[in-house]
């Protein structure tokens, strides 16, 4: 086929944390140096922001990096954690405060913030665009593509106007060629061609595999009388049970807003549970509702979040490009962060890149990452996850204390978990059924109603971008061991088993529902969805998530 | 022959509507803008009148804050050939914005001018009217089907009984209808040349207009909302219940 094609000196794939500083970072480098240099930087949501989502409470190191005046330059993260506090939840009425210092140093959150992702975005692009860089929304990188040796040698954006059928609509415009020496990977975590770029060039042979959790947030405007600027919350325990990692938070952002969630770990081995709606009940324990009781829930959205750490960090530089951030995977788990390390990484990839474009050869990522920062505080953190995974939420948080704060994640050992989260389900005749009550409609809602909020929009006459190896495994497999999990797992509806009279079941895709949390190309225990991206533009639009 | 087509920024359609805790008005920050649908219908109908070598130059211009030349820009990446930026603090009223446009049209002199048929943020519907009338042109709304030759345009318009099919002479305001065409989508390397074009400004000043409100907000508010619904057991009981409520005599 006969594409355009343009030329630049980087591309960099998606516009997050970590795409837009290491964008920021390339075009200070450069100017420095006094060079010209063209940076391009693709993403899929119709604008800045639009697939952004994340807690958020900010750890500003990077950020300090990056722009030592930020508070200067107006950056939006102006309101400091005031009051952090941990909550065990024993049963959906008791709980209990964990006193300061039984809370594992890193997860304290002295001298954070809490933010809007989305926002920071919105500004990190400016800045970017500032200092010389080119971003273009609304274009999902589709496919990479290599050069005659093998290299990456940039990606091509996706086609536009395809219908369902794969024939072309009569605004069927073929994607575009993006070219250049280097390209930097930052999708996100679970990134469909850093999926593939892992495979072809045997990234992970020395990692153990990537963990991941799914979030759900949503964000509340609440009764004044009960916002407090900059109080932070987490939970533990209810409505999780101790085999079943994960947490809640609870951050009182500006403008009377309240960002909560929960983050389930998608090595959860019941094949009924249904995150959704443990976030759903969740939100009807006291320690949350006192805080929603006469407000209105004005935005909802989910994503998988990576939360392997250390152990499950691939290899980062291949011929040809980079990965930085959650598409490599760098939340630090022991803080259930990973803002400021996606955009330290990015930033380290940006001086690997600049560097490798006077001597060439493969940018030195690896080496940058192993003498910084965020390798120190993810070693710190190694034996969070599997500590978690081995011992259940009680004797892991014990064992996690005792690790971080008596000997401050210096253990002369290593765990590992080396089970991916697709191998853990249990057989559904094995499991017991979870009774999730109906929604209220006050506190708790059905997933149909929360994904209107996320303002989620794609072309409908297009093919299906969740793409099933094997057609007639959901039905034939997964419906008879696990009861098809997906119909649970997905935060937004998508998967049905669809019963016809006569017919017997038929799984069913609502493929315009997808809010790009990736969590079915994760947890399908066949590993049989693949997500692509759909035409540039489609899916959420999240407002300040 | 040119065209000048109206551009107006709005909250894009996917966006589910806050309002303001006080009624002033719906919530902007963080939320997704756009080119007005309509009007990207009509950008879209101009472009192919130029490819069809009908229309030899697209002038695309706005009202509003800086924020609108982002859709300028998109209207350049999509064919426009000039873009005019009127700079007003907010979005005009639709009186407003149709004696600025008069103004404009007195300057650049456009044989057709092309709108979308209503913004979909106030859905007023009047700024086409209400230009024709100021500038004294014929004028045809909610247009499906244009063609043109040198002195008049052949217009399908959608009207409750099916299409109106009228002759205007030109110059002449048309807006555009849903079913006038689909648009194209930008290309890429199309929108980056689009960011090294000049926007050109004219101000309320150079056109001789004020930009008083002549409407007054008093207040917006969310559609009340749906109360829920009962079953009833049998017909009888359903014709009671619309009895009931004065729904049936």
């Amino acid at each position: 086929m006969n594409r355009e094609s343009l030329e630049f000196d980087v591309v960099i794939v998606g516009a997050g944390p970590a795409g837009l500083s290491a964008a920021c970072r390339l075009m200070q480098l450069a100017n420095e140096a006094g060079k010209s240099l063209r940076v391009c930087v693709v993403e899929k949501g119709a604008e800045i922001g639009a697939h952004i989502i994340s807690g958020a409470v900010f750890e500003p190191t990077a950020l300090n990096e990056l722009f030592p005046n930020w508070k200067e330059q107006g950056a939006p993260v102006t309101v400091p954690v005031e009051n952090d506090e941990l909550h065990y939840l024993l049963s959906e009425r008791r709980s209990i405060k964990a006193p300061g210092f039984l809370i594992p140093k890193p997860m304290r959150n002295e001298g954070n913030y809490v933010i809007s992702l989305g926002r920071l975005c919105r500004w990190l692009a400016e800045r970017a665009e500032a200092l010389g860089a080119e971003i273009f929304t609304g274009f999902a990188a589709a496919d990479v593509l290599y050069d005659d040796a093998g290299a990456v040698a940039g990606v091509v954006t996706g086609d536009m106007g395809v219908a369902r059928d794969g024939s072309k609509k009569p605004n069927y415009q073929p994607g575009v060629e993006l070219l250049a020496p280097y390209t930097i990977f930052a999708e996100g975590c679970r990134g469909h061609l850093g999926k593939r770029l892992m495979e072809r060039f045997k990234l992970r042979q020395e990692a153990d595999p990537q963990h991941y959790g799914i979030g759900i947030k949503e964000i509340w405007r609440i009764d004044p009388s009960h916002h407090r600027l900059g109080h932070v919350i987490h939970t533990l325990g209810w409505p999780l049970d101790n085999e079943t990692e994960g947490g809640g938070f609870v951050y009182h952002d500006e403008g009377g807003l309240v960002s909560l969630g929960l983050i389930v770990a998608l090595n959860y081995r019941n094949p009924y549970l249904n995150p959704f709606n443990e976030m759903q009940r969740w939100k009807h324990h006291p320690v949350v509702r006192r805080f929603l009781e006469g407000g209105t829930r004005i935005g909802y959205g989910a994503r998988a979040v990576n939360k392997g750490g250390w152990q499950s960090v691939p290899r980062l530089s291949f011929p040809g490009g980079v990965m930085a951030g959650c598409e490599a995977g760098f939340l630090n788990p022991v803080k259930i962060k990973g803002n400021h390390t996606a955009m330290k990484t990015g930033m380290l990839a940006a001086e690997a890149v600049f560097e490798a474009l006077q001597k060439g050869g493969v940018p030195d990522l690896d080496g940058r990452y192993r003498q910084s920062w965020v390798d120190k505080e993810l070693f710190r953190g190694r034996n969070f996850g599997p500590a978690l995974a081995k011992f259940g939420t009680l004797i892991g948080s014990t064992f996690i204390w005792i690790d971080q704060n008596i000997f401050r994640g210096k253990l002369p050992f290593t765990l590992h978990n080396r089970v991916p989260d697709h191998a853990t389900l249990d057989r559904a005749a094995n499991s017991r059924e979870i009774d999730y009550s109906k929604p209220d409609g006050v506190l708790s809602f059905d997933r149909l109603s929360s994904v209107y909020l996320s303002n989620t929009n794609h072309e409908e006459d297009q093919p299906c971008h969740l793409v099933l190896t094997d057609p007639s495994i959901p039905i034939a497999q997964n419906l008879p061991l696990y009861d098809e999990p997906a119909q649970r797992y997905c935060p937004a509806a998508v998967y049905e088993i669809v019963e016809a009279p006569g017919q017997g079941a038929r799984f069913q895709i609502n493929a315009q529902n997808c809010v790009h949390c990736k969590v079915c190309d994760i947890k399908d225990p066949a590993q049989n969805i693949t997500w692509v991206p759909p035409e540039g533009g489609g899916g959420p639009n999240y407002v300040n998530m | 022959m040119k065209v000048l087509v109206t551009v107006k920024r709005v909250v894009d359609y996917n966006v589910r509507i806050q309002v303001k805790p006080d009624g002033s008005g719906v919530m902007l920050d963080g939320v997704k803008m756009s080119m007005n649908p309509f009007d990207e219908i009509a950008l879209e109908e101009a472009i192919r009148l130029k490819e069809a070598g009908k229309a030899t130059q697209i002038v695309a211009v706005s009202i509003g804050p800086q924020a609108v030349q982002e859709q300028l820009r998109s209207a350049l990446a999509l064919g426009a050939d000039r873009a005019i930026h009127i700079p007003l603090d907010a979005a005009p009223q639709p009186v407003n914005a149709a004696r600025a446009l008069a103004g404009l049209a007195g300057r650049e002199n456009p044989d057709l001018i092309l709108m979308g048929k209503q913004a979909i943020d106030d859905d007023c519907n009047q700024t086409p009217q209400m230009l024709a009338a100021l500038l004294g042109w014929p004028q045809a709304t909610f247009a499906s089907k244009i063609e043109l030759n040198d002195k008049a345009a052949t217009v399908a318009r959608e009207v409750d009984a099916g299409l109106e099919f009228l002759s205007v002479d030109l110059p002449a305001v048309i807006s555009a209808d849903l079913r006038l065409n689909v648009p194209r989508y930008p290309k890429l390397p199309d929108i980056m040349k689009a960011r090294r074009l000049p926007i050109e400004t004219v101000t309320p000043e150079d056109l001789g207009v004020e930009f008083v409100p002549e409407a007054k907000l008093l207040k917006v508010a969310p559609p009340p909302k749906r109360q829920a619904g009962r079953k009833v057991a049998s017909v009888d009981e359903l014709v009671a219940a619309l009895r009931e409520r004065g729904l049936l005599s």
